[in-house]
């Protein structure tokens, strides 16, 4: 497989701009000639489906919900990153493109994060124009805040729900050109497989949630704005219908999959209580603007945390990393909450949890101060562990949250597959091997509103595509394959539900690639997870008819692909022999339990291809060449 | 509070797909612990339903954190059950008692078909934004976001209003199935912001057009709509929907 990046050469500040001069574009009266499938509403899927149709191109647009206002996207809470320097504090777009790249390990292309990094202003401009009711200040200009990783502010955001507001933006932009008959749009519906013609992608195969109906859609082109595949691990911060299906299906037909084993764990969730539980909630990261974390000095102090005095508690965030304090990125607060955890010096019933407290904050600022910017988590923590988090510090914990990795993309965009695109959390591009926070708002927005738009039309205007439509022999095929595997589904009539084996893969996901991974324990939990896959074949209970509306079967086919996936995961976290961001191997860490990267011989992109079932996958590299940043070890402290 | 394990009865309405009659069903759900959430205790059931060969209860869920808008069922006669400010996925069982019998329903309106179970049909509400609830600004040509100066308190007036989640409890909380604390909402987003001026007329006379034809009720005050919202939208957003709705009708060019 060839790997090529299409990274323009050039000075890095000059790229984006000389390549989007040199696209060949579509005119406008053209674009009304191609149609284009979007998988996915959510920042990256809906903002690119609303942007074509706005220039011109026919999109049909699928989701997974009742309606495309309901993308995880909306989960997001913090905040969205941009380099405006409103606050005066010396920021500029070299100074974000620097953070992110640092932030990643050093593991994404230097030119799609500096475009990223370009892009985010016109970003928060659009966004505003488009009725995002940012935070403002008193004097009407807008307000900023602060994230792990950055000594600026730069964060927009709208109270606790930045991610709500910014894709009710995008759903507006999305519902005009629905309205305007630019996009159709499909609710309610899965994809479930990429069909290809003459070696292009140009079609999808879907199931109707609501009838079971199987459905076939042609194009010229596809992109798929899936997001992550954090599900993997069963708890997770993502949606309960957060899946891998349409990049894994895109997997099989030779679009390679990216760096698999970039998770990120977040620091401040919920904790986990109680097997029945079925996902986790997150506490946003800003609010560690605000809270310490703290756990006691002395291993199994048990006393209620309003006993313990100042001198008998440990700000370990603050000690360690004086200069970023409780703004560490995600993988540092993290790796650091488990190793108090492990010394037995965590809190709470399970000892699985860490303080984060906001006592000196409100003394300082103001009960009513607090309320205002976190107002929404503060009631949404009450809500869940029946504590009030103004007058008890939060017990929290780390949680899947996020995936760097995803399907490979050139910087155009486009997957190792021709005129198959993917987009935001769904790929692995802008973040390497770890994400600030604020980040991934801004890359979903970038890649929908700013890049796809004009990348794709470089690829449609330079190909000879013949028309194709839904009854070419590749999607009967396709449909054909497709059915056989949900019949089989179907029949298997075994003895365990669907959560059931789900919940016991989150368990191998977690305990042999969580946190910390060793060469031993990724061995054993490959053999683990490829023996629970037979087993699901052997003896799943999926009830109901797959001619109807039916949430078992949905699960089923989900899992069916997540238990393929995982493997891959843990194969990607065992061939990387160092640690970098949140893949943390035990056998490289430097004296102070730091992540050690080896640049010597891992600073490449590790894109994995589909050989086959039952095949071991081909590793393919992509070398990471920095020209404009200096490989280091990467300190907060 | 101490995590306890209770027993519940549970009264469920089911309805196949494509069928237009549905009935109530009972079924146990036992040993639930108080720390789990409603539809967690719902996944408990289901999960047994599926072991006894029953087909389990289909309801419309996906972040569980209460922001998507996408769960939502009547509890006991409440749209996401009685707890004020609450989505149905934020409901915890420390909310109810051992023994307790619960009726689960879905929303009910003449505007939402119920699909299968609980899951019911809410895509009228999408016409309806599609019909005007929304800013024209093509992506590319957009000012710096400084440009326009909102205040602090018009900014937090907006807000409130866009905070709507779009899950349809007012709807189903209504006497008259009206959308109007929805709609009003999306309109004050809109028309308090300076940039959602210049088609506010244009939108409001669109988005109640749309309402109607959608079949939708009319607002009589009654103020379910507000006591049931999730997200605490104030029923100030209908007043301030009748005000541009009425200037849009006899001031405006815009018909």
């Amino acid at each position: 497989m060839q790997l090529n990046s299409n990274v323009p050469s050039g000075p890095l500040e000059g790229k984006w701009d000389r390549y989007k001069f040199d696209l060949k574009k579509v005119n406008p009266a053209n674009k009304r000639k191609f149609e284009v499938i979007v998988v996915g509403t959510g920042l990256a899927g809906g903002s690119a489906a609303a942007t074509m149709a706005d220039l011109g191109y026919h999109v049909k647009n699928f989701c997974i919900q009742d309606t495309p206002r309901r993308a995880h996207s909306i989960a997001a809470q913090g905040g969205i990153n941009a380099a405006k320097n409103y606050p005066g504090d010396g920021d500029s777009v070299y100074n974000l493109f620097y953070d992110t790249i640092k932030g990643g390990d050093y593991r994404a292309r230097e030119a799609n994060v500096y475009r990223l990094a370009q892009n985010a202003n016109a970003i928060i401009d659009h966004c505003v124009a488009t009725g995002v009711p940012f935070a403002r200040e008193y004097g009407g200009l807008h307000a900023n805040r602060s994230f792990g990783g950055a000594q600026v502010s730069r964060t927009f955001y709208a109270r606790g729900q930045t991610g709500q507001q910014l894709l009710l933006g995008v759903y507006g932009q999305l519902s005009r050109q629905i309205g305007l008959g630019g996009v159709e749009m499909y609710a309610r519906r899965d994809i479930l497989d990429i069909v290809i013609v003459d070696g292009c992608a140009r079609g999808v195969i879907c199931r109707n949630l609501v009838t079971g109906e199987i459905e076939r859609h042609s194009a010229h082109a596809v992109v798929l704005a899936t997001g992550g595949y954090d599900n993997v691990y069963f708890l997770s911060t993502s949606g309960m219908h957060s899946n891998v299906s349409a990049c894994w299906a895109a997997y099989k037909k030779g679009a390679a999959f990216a760096n698999p084993c970039y998770t990120q764990i977040h620091p401040t969730c919920i904790t986990v209580h109680g097997d029945y539980q079925s996902k986790l909630t997150l506490m946003s990261e800003s609010l560690r603007n605000d809270g310490r974390i703290w756990v006691p000095k002395k291993a199994g102090d048990n006393r209620s945390p309003e006993q313990i005095p100042e001198n008998e508690r440990d700000y370990y965030l603050e000690r360690k990393y004086p200069s970023f304090g409780n703004l560490v990125p995600r993988d540092v607060a993290s790796r650091n909450a488990k190793m108090a955890c492990d010394e037995g010096r965590g809190v709470g019933n399970t000892g699985l949890a860490v303080y984060l407290d906001f006592t000196e904050a409100i003394q300082r600022d103001g009960e009513d101060v607090i309320r205002a910017k976190y107002g929404n988590l503060f009631q949404m923590y009450d809500k869940i562990q029946d504590e009030d988090p103004y007058k008890v510090p939060m017990k929290i914990y780390p949680a899947i949250h996020y995936v760097m990795g995803g399907t490979w993309v050139d910087y155009n965009l486009m997957t190792t597959r021709n005129g198959l695109f993917c987009l935001g959390g769904a790929n692995f591009s802008d973040h390497g091997a770890n994400r600030l926070g604020a980040s991934a708002l801004m890359q979903g927005l970038s890649d929908g509103y700013f890049v796809l738009p004009y990348t794709i039309g470089g690829y449609l205007a330079t190909q000879s595509l013949t028309d194709v439509d839904t009854s070419h022999q590749a999607f009967k095929d396709s449909e054909t394959q497709l059915n056989e595997k949900l019949n089989k589904l179907m029949n298997i009539n075994g003895k365990r539900t669907v959560d059931d084996i789900h919940k016991e893969l989150g368990h191998y996901m977690w305990e042999y690639c969580g946190m910390a991974r060793n060469d031993a324990g990724l061995k054993e939990g490959i053999q683990k997870i490829s023996a629970l896959r037979e087993e699901f074949w052997q003896n799943v209970n999926v009830t109901g008819s797959s001619k109807d509306f039916n949430q078992t079967l949905e699960k089923g086919y989900r899992l069916a692909d997540y238990l393929e996936f995982g493997e891959l995961l843990a194969r990607d976290a065992l061939t990387r022999e160092e640690s970098c961001g949140g893949h943390f191997r035990e056998e490289s860490q430097t004296e102070e339990n730091e992540a050690k990267r080896d640049d010597e011989n891992f600073c490449h992109v590790a894109a994995w291809e589909y050989a086959g079932e039952g095949k071991t996958p081909i590793l393919n590299k992509e070398p990471l060449v920095f020209e404009s940043v200096k490989l280091t070890q990467r300190s907060y402290k | 509070m101490e995590e306890k394990f209770i027993n519940l009865t549970l009264k469920v309405w089911r309805q196949k797909l494509g069928e237009k009659k549905g009935k109530i069903e009972t079924y146990q759900a036992k040993n639930i612990s108080t720390d789990a959430s409603f539809l967690e205790m719902l996944d408990i059931v289901n999960d047994d339903l599926t072991i006894k060969g029953i087909e389990p209860i289909a309801f419309d869920h996906d972040c569980r954190e209460g922001i998507c808008g996408m769960c939502g069922q009547v509890v006991n006669g409440y749209a996401h059950g009685e707890e004020k400010g609450t989505t149905l996925c934020q409901l915890h069982m420390r909310r109810f008692k051992d023994g307790d019998t619960v009726f689960v329903e879905p929303f009910r309106a003449k505007a939402f078909k119920v699909v299968k179970d609980l899951v019911v049909d809410r895509s009228a509400f999408d016409k309806i934004i599609q019909a005007g609830g929304y800013i024209t600004a093509k992506a590319g040509g957009a000012p710096d976001a400084n440009n326009l100066p909102v205040t602090y308190e018009t900014c937090e007036l907006a807000m409130n209003g866009a905070e709507c989640i779009g899950c349809g409890a007012c709807v189903a909380a209504c006497p008259n199935a009206s959308a109007m604390l929805f709609v009003g909402a999306k309109i004050s987003h809109l028309a308090l912001l300076p940039q959602g001026r210049p088609e506010a007329a244009k939108r409001a006379l669109a988005m109640v057009r749309t309402m109607d034809s959608c079949g939708f009720g009319n607002c009589s005050n009654e103020r379910e709509c507000e006591a049931s919202c999730p997200k605490n939208i104030e029923i100030t957003n209908i007043a301030r929907l009748n005000r541009e709705f009425l200037s849009a009708g006899v001031c405006s060019t815009a018909m």
